[in-house]
């Protein structure tokens, strides 16, 4: 187990390491970074003192040593839109895109699994194959697409739903969150099941795969010969063995959500990180791009590592040693 | 060459009785399926629309000068001030949306078709060479596709576009980028198992060299699975772009593919102008599905543990 940590440690370093090398080469080396890293309206002394102060005078290794130092104290430099630290702009932003992925995670289970296990128990009945067609459609369709078109619908021609933005919020320990009101739960329903729409396809299909196979095992036989209700072979024991595969899948499957909810968030115009990113790239505002790419990055580098833990840590079949990733 | 050919007939026609072309067999099986029949249709369909579309539309969606803003945003059917019927409406300036589709088309398909085969050619290039050499450059190869394919593709192509910037050439770098390691993994993971196989032994003992035995015998024995990721990736690839482009971070305003005549369309949509990002989004709805079919079915022909 220490053996494995430590290995793995070494190599998300090393991941991080190559990463900030690219983004430094990306933003440093191929563009000018005098435009890039001063605000375009800074004046020519400002300008000359900035170039002191970020050592753009020195050579290219020592300015990398420097942005390497800053970063990893959390200096990333200052957005040019908001003028406030680009990390503390984005750690603003990230309990909204969290929420968003979250909720998304939820509906994707809490519908997708009991709608996966009626698709197992009967699927040759129209039900079954309804929710099978739209598992299908779930995979296929553009996600960026079946968000405009719920808009178009919910919002538009309906107008049950708002099109935009996360409405009201309520302080849970000093983090602002919508789903605790009526207004913002409004807010987040669109979003969350457009994001969703992907991992409750998925969720359908685990679940569906796992329901069949477990109905023809001998324990549910065994279940049904103690003459135990039909309810209660499903929901007990039926049901306990198919969230293993769902569990596991759905765990892997959370980085995605927060990486793709950038499309989401811009189609809602939910101000999440994710939002924040597409702006900044439309505005070249870089620090935050910069820090953007860095933390996610990272981010992602821990959810690797903790789902592989916890996975070793679940199914004590998978041997740590042999996991290669 | 001459021992090759000679051996071959002799097995392939043993007792002098007529088998049926391996491709043959192939299309008959691909047959099978109605739905991946309709879905190959359109495709092709489709492509026709790609390469022609200068001919069918009925004006160039890239020439301002053909344009009048006076036209702009009219509903499906309306006929321009210049005589022209927008069957699907036009978009905000006064480009007929069909040509638009048309042109579109062009775009999203030349991009994915692109990106899917160089990343075809490093990726497999680079499973192979990790299969066939074994060892060290196996294990950091495939280190490297381990670690890329941890990280989401929507997010690779983010960071990649966000430092490059926007363009063809760029985006074709991101989608390669993003791609490559699916296909290392498919052609190691064949190529593994084809390189224990007697041929790959006879080959050798021919002391043929190695690129001879990479590309010759190798390399076609690894094709079925990859023809099917190619399929897949293919999709992938149109979605990703049209995602991309959606985001405004993809292909330049000047081309627009259809993810940016969708994006072009969001703003109008509130106020019930559906028609401009309904119809791209239905145009590369339907290149996405039939790609997929197809993509399922070979998948089902091509995969000797189904076949009986």
């Amino acid at each position: 187990m220490i053996a494995f940590l430590i290995r793995r440690l070494t190599q998300s370093g090393l991941v991080l390491l190559v990463m900030s090398l690219l983004v430094f080469i990306g933003v440093f080396a191929i563009g000018n970074p005098v435009d890039i890293l001063i605000n375009p309206d800074a004046d020519q002394e400002e300008i000359e003192r900035a170039i002191k102060a970020l050592g753009l005078d020195k050579p290219m290794w020592e300015q990398y040593w420097i942005f390497l130092v800053n970063a990893l104290q959390g200096d990333l430099g200052r957005s040019f839109v908001f003028n406030i630290p680009a990390l503390q702009l984005i750690w603003q932003r990230m309990p909204a895109t969290l929420e968003l992925a979250g909720f998304a995670m939820f509906l994707s289970i809490f519908l997708g699994i009991p709608l996966g296990m009626i698709a197992g128990l009967k699927p040759d009945s129209w039900v079954g194959r309804t929710i099978m067609s739209g598992s299908i459609l779930g995979f296929s369709l553009p996600t960026f697409w079946v968000g405009l078109m719920m808009i178009l619908l919910f919002a538009v021609y309906l107008g049950w739903l708002p099109a935009s933005g996360r409405g009201e919020t309520v302080d849970v320990f000093g983090v602002p969150v919508s789903f605790l009101t009526l207004n913002g739960l409004s807010h987040i329903l669109l979003p969350a099941i457009n994001l969703a729409l992907f991992k409750l396809s998925l969720t359908i299909r685990l679940a569906r795969a796992g329901t069949r196979e477990a109905m023809l095992m001998d324990y549910v036989k065994f279940a049904r010969a103690k003459g135990l209700s039909n309810a209660r072979v499903i929901m007990v024991h039926v049901f306990k063995n198919i969230m293993i595969p769902v569990v596991t899948v759905l765990g892997l499957e959370l980085g995605n959500v927060i990486a793709f909810s950038v499309v989401t968030e811009t189609i809602f115009s939910w101000p999440g990180m994710g939002k924040l990113i597409i702006d900044s790239i439309n505005v070249l505002d870089r620090p935050v791009i910069v820090a953007y790419l860095l933390m996610t990055v990272s981010m992602f580098i821990v959810i690797n590592l903790v789902v592989d833990i916890i996975y070793s840590m679940l199914d004590p079949r998978v041997r740590l040693g042999d996991m290669k990733s | 060459m001459k021992i090759e050919t000679g051996f071959e007939q002799e097995i392939s026609d043993p007792l002098g009785k007529k088998e049926i072309s391996p491709l043959r067999r192939f299309i008959s099986d691909f047959c099978e399926s109605k739905v991946a029949v309709v879905g190959l249709s359109i495709i092709c369909v489709i492509i026709l629309i790609a390469i022609f579309a200068p001919l069918l539309s009925v004006q160039d969606p890239y020439d301002l000068a053909q344009l009048d803003i006076m036209d702009g945003r009219l509903p499906p059917g309306e006929v321009s001030g210049t005589g022209i019927t927008f069957w699907l409406g036009s978009d905000d300036q006064g480009r007929d949306m069909l040509s638009g589709i048309f042109y579109g088309l062009r775009t999203s398909l030349g991009v994915g078709a692109m990106s899917a085969f160089i990343a075809l050619i490093i990726g497999s290039s680079l499973g192979l060479t990790a299969a066939y050499f074994g060892g060290r450059i196996d294990s950091l190869i495939m280190r490297i596709v381990d670690i890329q394919l941890s990280f989401p593709a929507v997010l690779v192509a983010l960071v990649l576009l966000a430092i490059l910037g926007k363009g063809v050439d760029k985006i074709i770098i991101a989608l390669v980028a993003v791609q490559w390691a699916y296909y290392a993994r498919t052609v190691r993971g064949t190529a593994l198992v084809e390189r224990r196989k007697e041929y790959m032994e006879a080959a050798r003992c021919l002391a043929l060299s190695h690129s001879r035995l990479v590309f010759r015998h190798l390399l076609p024995n690894c094709m079925p699975p990859l023809i099917v990721v190619v399929t897949v990736q293919v999709a992938h690839a149109i979605a990703l772009e049209a995602t991309l482009s959606f985001l405004g971070i993809g292909l330049p305003v000047t081309e627009p593919s259809l993810g940016l005549l969708i994006a072009n369309g969001f703003e109008y949509m509130l106020s019930g102008r559906y028609w401009i990002s309904f119809f791209p989004g239905i145009a590369l709805l339907l290149t996405i599905v039939s790609i997929n079919l197809v993509g399922d079915q070979l998948r089902d022909v091509l995969n000797p543990r189904l076949q009986s």
